[in-house]
């Protein structure tokens, strides 16, 4: 329910509950460290991360259990908000006035539900990249692999494994920059941040960029306006 | 465990930018093996296992001469063992191979390899796993054109055969060569070893093999373990030794190209976020927002 907090003078919006909230920092936690121990291997300038880790032999196994937290982590993120996340009329208008969007200028856009067209991006995006990221993290991680051929009973050609690691590392690279702007985002518009500490967002920020679900959060209060739509 | 023999040069380390210091150039090595003259004894596995002190567990029958069925962490060099009819002299043949890591000029295990110093490539052409180094990520598996290293599930470290390396720095040659009875492998310089082969090559074709030849690829630049092959046309014979081994493209793809545009796709989308700042600014709620949401309540609790 919307509020002011004592001694806030900004109407408080919640946005994630705690235990949404938990589920982003694991996957986040997870996401982060799996970077740092990928990147080691990925380019010879960047090995001295394994030492983050205390050493490569165990940035290397580390590496694909964090994978496995990922994996359960994203699924849980992915049930939780993959409805707000279904895309919709204006998020064409929206991705069409992306110049408006950079400048900041909201004015120009569409009232905007629980998520902008760019976050969905996002979030579809990830969904597919950690599916993918895990499907070949296994193809590159002698005993996961081993584990799964035994499983499922197929034993992968070396082609496949060298594919998996190609695919590995690209998608890796494409996961890491959509996280590079994911997190740029929630720098650039301030305020964003609190969502994910606190779990609310003041009133003004959903004003400025989610006003259609700012609409729908008051409207869910007893004796509150009624939504617009 | 295998170690860096420091008394040799480096051409190559695995997962270094830099340029190395600059190496001392040896005079490079081969080890030749004689299929036609391979009796199939394994003298040569005994003598690696000595040497090298590996104890391969020991596994079930399965109709096979291959002992143990496959290259493993404590099985360096394995014999394999091929039947052919050949229709031409309609003669049956056994094709007997000494498998064991080739010492790749060009060697993909080295390319693939993300460790700084797991493998190093001597001047001499020997190509070295360093234990200390390894990290067990199995990178050099999918490098390597010949199927040879081996991820030890015990250290979590790679092996393969060392050609040798702490003997030939005490200037013995390695210990399968020493073994063989039929001295089907030598060893010495590889100019040597490639006149000895050619000397082969004319014999066996004396004796009706006219596809007789040397098995020293170029797609990997050449080797420093060479066959001579009575069937230099048919390699696959030799259970299944390729015939124009080069690192794959996939490999080439990933350790080459991908790793550039990777880092700039990288670098391009942080600088994005910072000039975008900069020129853009903060995006920030105003005083007018948060009255317009109080307004959208109803005038606050
Ligand atoms: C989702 C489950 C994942 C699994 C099972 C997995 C597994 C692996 C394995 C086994 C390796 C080989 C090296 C090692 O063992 O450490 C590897 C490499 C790598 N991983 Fe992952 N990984 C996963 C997710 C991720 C994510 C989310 C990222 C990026 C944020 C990532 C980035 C990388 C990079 C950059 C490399 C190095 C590739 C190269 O050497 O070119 N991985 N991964
Ligand atoms: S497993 Fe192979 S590729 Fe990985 S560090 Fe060891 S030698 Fe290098
Ligand atoms: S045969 Fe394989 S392991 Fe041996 S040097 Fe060539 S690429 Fe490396």
């Amino acid at each position: 329910m919307t509020q002011h907090r004592d001694g806030e003078a900004h109407l408080q919006v919640p946005r994630y509950s705690g235990s949404a909230r938990i589920n982003h920092w694991v996957v986040a936690i997870s996401f982060v460290l799996l970077m740092i121990s990928g990147l080691a291997l990925f380019h010879p300038s960047l090995y001295w991360l394994t030492g983050l880790f205390g050493g490569g032999p165990t940035a290397r196994w580390i590496h694909p259990w964090l994978g496995v937290v990922l994996i359960i982590g994203f699924f849980g993120l992915f049930f939780r908000f993959f409805a707000a996340n279904l895309p919709e009329r204006t998020d064409w208008v929206w991705l069409a006035r992306l110049r408006h969007v950079l400048a900041g200028r909201e004015e120009y856009l569409p009232e905007i539900g629980k998520y902008n067209a760019g976050q969905k991006f996002v979030f579809w995006a990830q969904a597919i990249l950690v599916l993918v990221m895990f499907v070949t993290g296994i193809g590159l991680w002698p005993a996961g692999l081993a584990y799964f051929e035994q499983l499922l009973g197929f034993k992968a050609t070396i082609d496949q494994r060298r594919l998996a690691a190609v695919i590995h590392a690209g998608s890796a690279v494409m996961t890491i920059a959509i996280w590079i702007i994911h997190v740029y985002a929630a720098i650039w518009v301030r305020g964003t941040i609190s969502a994910m500490t606190r779990g609310t967002v003041t009133g003004g920020w959903a004003w400025r960029h989610h006003r259609k679900w700012l609409r729908k959060e008051i409207g869910k209060e007893p004796g509150g306006p009624q939504p617009a739509e | 465990m295998s170690q860096l023999q420091p008394s040799f040069g480096l051409t190559k380390r695995s997962a270094t930018t830099g340029a190395l210091a600059p190496a001392k150039a040896e005079t490079p090595v081969a080890k030749l093996i004689d299929v036609s003259k391979c009796i199939g004894c394994k003298a040569c596995q005994v003598a690696c296992m000595e040497w090298n002190d590996l104890r391969q567990d020991i596994e079930e029958n399965v109709g096979l001469y291959d002992n143990p069925h496959d290259l493993s962490p404590n099985t360096w060099t394995l014999m394999r063992f091929a039947e052919w009819d050949n229709p031409e002299r309609n003669q049956f043949e056994w094709l007997i191979r000494k498998d064991g890591c080739m010492h790749c000029q060009d060697p993909g295990c080295l390319k693939a390899c993300p460790s700084p110093g797991a493998i190093v490539q001597y001047s001499n052409g020997i190509v070295d796993f360093i234990s200390a180094n390894c990290i067990g990520c199995g990178y050099c598996v999918k490098g390597c054109p010949f199927n040879i290293p081996r991820i030890s599930t015990a250290d979590n470290k790679a092996y393969k055969c060392t050609l040798c390396s702490d003997r030939v720095a005490v200037g013995q040659g390695p210990a399968c060569a020493k073994a063989c009875p039929t001295k089907a492998i030598t060893f010495g310089t590889k100019d040597e070893m490639k006149k000895l082969a050619a000397e082969r090559v004319v014999d066996l074709k004396d004796r009706g093999y006219a596809q007789a030849g040397l098995y020293d690829p170029p797609g990997v630049q050449g080797t420093h373990v060479m066959y001579v092959l009575h069937h230099i046309d048919k390699p696959q014979l030799y259970a299944g030794l390729p015939l124009n081994p080069r690192i794959s493209p996939l490999v080439e793809l990933w350790k080459g190209a991908g790793k550039y545009a990777g880092l700039a796709l990288l670098g391009l989308t942080a600088a994005f976020g910072v000039v975008h700042h900069l020129l853009a600014g903060a995006n920030r709620v105003t005083e007018e927002d948060e009255e317009n949401a109080e307004k959208l309540r109803g005038g606050g609790a």
